[in-house]
């Protein structure tokens, strides 16, 4: 009877042992003993420094190797020269009318494409079917590459400043026009019940809860409009232009000089930054008119 | 006499919504008559219709059959006739609080500047002073309602419906905002219709508490709430008010028992 009494209640035993064992057996010997993260922020003066030096010392490569030959210059052009360009660039008159050029069909497509674009999202909320019948036509539009219909839009519009104007509309409108429906389509029906509750017209629900709700996709879409109104106008000039810093690109780079395509480029970015710059400022201005 | 005739009446308002799977009857015809100055609770298990028959009554909803009557007139259909807070605030983010407070007005042609001075001494009277010129994001859960509530009273209309304006509240913040909305019935001289999940919430402020069922929506019980006002928070231990409240509890359980038993055989 002793025997018997004692076997099973060594058998429970035995294997709680076990698995205890087995427990301790996967847990490591030593946990690594391990710090959060810290990262110390910079100086801004040192981040400048920073970004200035690897400017300098970029450019310092470029043209010693250049002059090393370790680099094609006849390709690839150095600094010293695109300096020398630059100056004769603008020493000539032909710069200025370059840039206002380009410049004037960049901000007037920019200008037409976003608000007729704005408004012609915004109008699909005024009649579901007319909305129905036009969408499936705006998303044909979007996924037409656009560029591709610039050879047309310069045999239509001219070699002037319009077909330029017209390539930026046609890249700018279709975006928008999504963006500003997008907006409408957020809209909360119950914040229009709460405008009819009170008794209001089609059109103060309209210029009262529509617009300002769709004001934040708008200015969302005034940034990606500034690049593209910019590609419109450059590949317009491309196809067929007597101005600007596209047509002095294409010039530049059909005669092998390759500082004059570095000019354009450097000029065009600082036109870009410049108007970067400003739609950052009217896109702060703007939404602190919407909100906070 | 005219003072006795109902300032709201929904008389036989039945609608039935037509839905893939056919007719859906959401309300069965309901009658409902509310004299000036009333404050009447509508309760009852979510879906029994009660968010429909308040935008019936404010004209959102065409009724199927059945006619509105404000002050005696029909009202079916027409917009602007009541003030109406829907469940949430929707107050506009871009506008501060004072001018989301005048919106009613606004949208009534009231001049902006008249709106406003007539606006800040009722912010300033009712809770929201120092909050006039802030927007609704910098604003508390309890502020927001306060705010739209108000919105809904400048609107100038004598019946109110409120759409469970207390619902998404913490307990302290809506007991504290019963009392407010109390004030602001017995200054006002308004006639409320008021939704609620909440029993205790619409015994405590109602005159007469209409108990709903549910499929298809319908008023199952008008039960009168004869508690003396002003009433005070300890009314809700009172033996009158128990009584009441376990009427009520008595009514939704027998209902939904009922429609579970439909819904079993269906």
């Amino acid at each position: 009877m002793a025997v018997q009494d004692t076997s099973p209640s060594v058998g429970p035993m035995a294997s709680l042992d076990r698995g205890q064992a087995s427990v301790q057996s996967a847990r490591p010997a030593a946990k690594p003993v391990r710090r959060l993260p810290v990262q110390k922020d910079w100086r801004a003066w040192a981040l400048i420094s920073a970004q200035i030096g690897i400017l300098i010392g970029g450019l310092s490569l470029w043209e010693i190797g250049a002059r090393a030959g370790w680099i094609d210059a006849f390709f690839w052009s150095q600094p010293s020269a695109i300096a020398q360009t630059m100056a004769i660039f603008f020493g000539s008159g032909d710069a200025w009318t370059d840039i206002s050029f380009t410049f004037r069909s960049t901000i007037f497509g920019f200008l037409i494409g976003t608000t007729a674009g704005s408004l012609l999202g915004l109008s699909f909320w005024w009649s579901r079917n007319y909305a129905a019948i036009v969408q499936p036509y705006v998303i044909c539009l979007e996924s037409i590459p656009k560029l591709a219909l610039a050879p047309l839009i310069i045999l239509v519009f001219g070699i002037g400043l319009l077909s330029k104007v017209a390539v930026a509309t046609a890249l700018t409108l279709v975006v928008s026009t999504l963006t500003a429906n997008a907006g409408v389509k957020a809209l909360d029906p119950d914040g229009e019940k709460l405008f009819y509750s009170l008794g209001a017209s089609r059109l103060q629900v309209f210029r009262k809860l529509v617009v300002p709700f769709c004001l934040p996709w708008i200015i969302s879409v005034l940034r990606v409009n500034i690049g593209l109104a910019l590609t419109g106008a450059i590949v317009g000039e491309f196809i067929a232009s007597q101005h600007g810093l596209g047509r002095a690109i294409l010039y530049a780079g059909q005669t092998y000089d390759i500082a004059l395509v570095w000019v354009a480029v450097l000029v065009l970015s600082t036109l870009a930054m410049v108007m970067y710059a400003t739609v950052s400022w009217v896109e702060s201005m703007l939404r602190k008119g919407v909100r906070q | 006499m005219s003072s006795l005739a109902p300032k709201l009446c929904v008389a036989d308002v039945s609608m039935t919504f037509q839905t893939p799977t056919g007719a859906f009857h959401a309300l069965a015809p309901i009658t409902l008559s509310i004299p000036q100055g009333r404050f009447v609770s509508l309760i009852g298990p979510s879906g029994c219709g009660k968010t429909t028959i308040f935008n019936i009554i404010a004209g959102l909803l065409e009724p199927t059959g059945g006619r509105v009557l404000i002050d005696g007139i029909d009202a079916t259909g027409t917009i602007g006739r009541v003030g109406y807070m829907l469940q949430k605030d929707l107050l506009l983010p871009w506008r501060t609080v004072l001018d989301n407070v005048i919106l009613g007005m606004e949208i009534q042609h009231v001049p902006l500047r008249a709106a406003r001075e007539r606006a800040l001494p009722l912010l300033h009277r009712y809770g929201l002073a120092g909050f006039e010129y802030l927007y609704p994001n910098a604003l508390s859960g309890g502020m927001r309602q306060r705010a739209a509530l108000l919105r809904t009273l400048l609107f100038d209309t004598d019946v109110i419906l409120l759409d469970e304006p207390f619902g998404a509240l913490d307990a302290q913040t809506k007991l504290r905002m019963q009392e407010w909305l109390l004030q602001l019935w017995s200054d006002f001289n308004k006639t409320v219709l008021f939704v609620t999940h909440d029993v205790e919430e619409a015994i405590y402020l109602s005159d007469e508490v209409h108990v709903m069922g549910t499929r298809p929506g319908r008023i199952i019980a008008n039960i009168p709430v004869p508690l003396a006002r002003p009433r005070i928070r300890g009314s809700v231990l009172t033996g009158e008010f128990l009584a009441i409240k376990e009427r009520c509890l008595e009514l939704l359980h027998l209902e939904g028992t009922a429609s579970e038993q439909i819904n079993e055989a269906a």
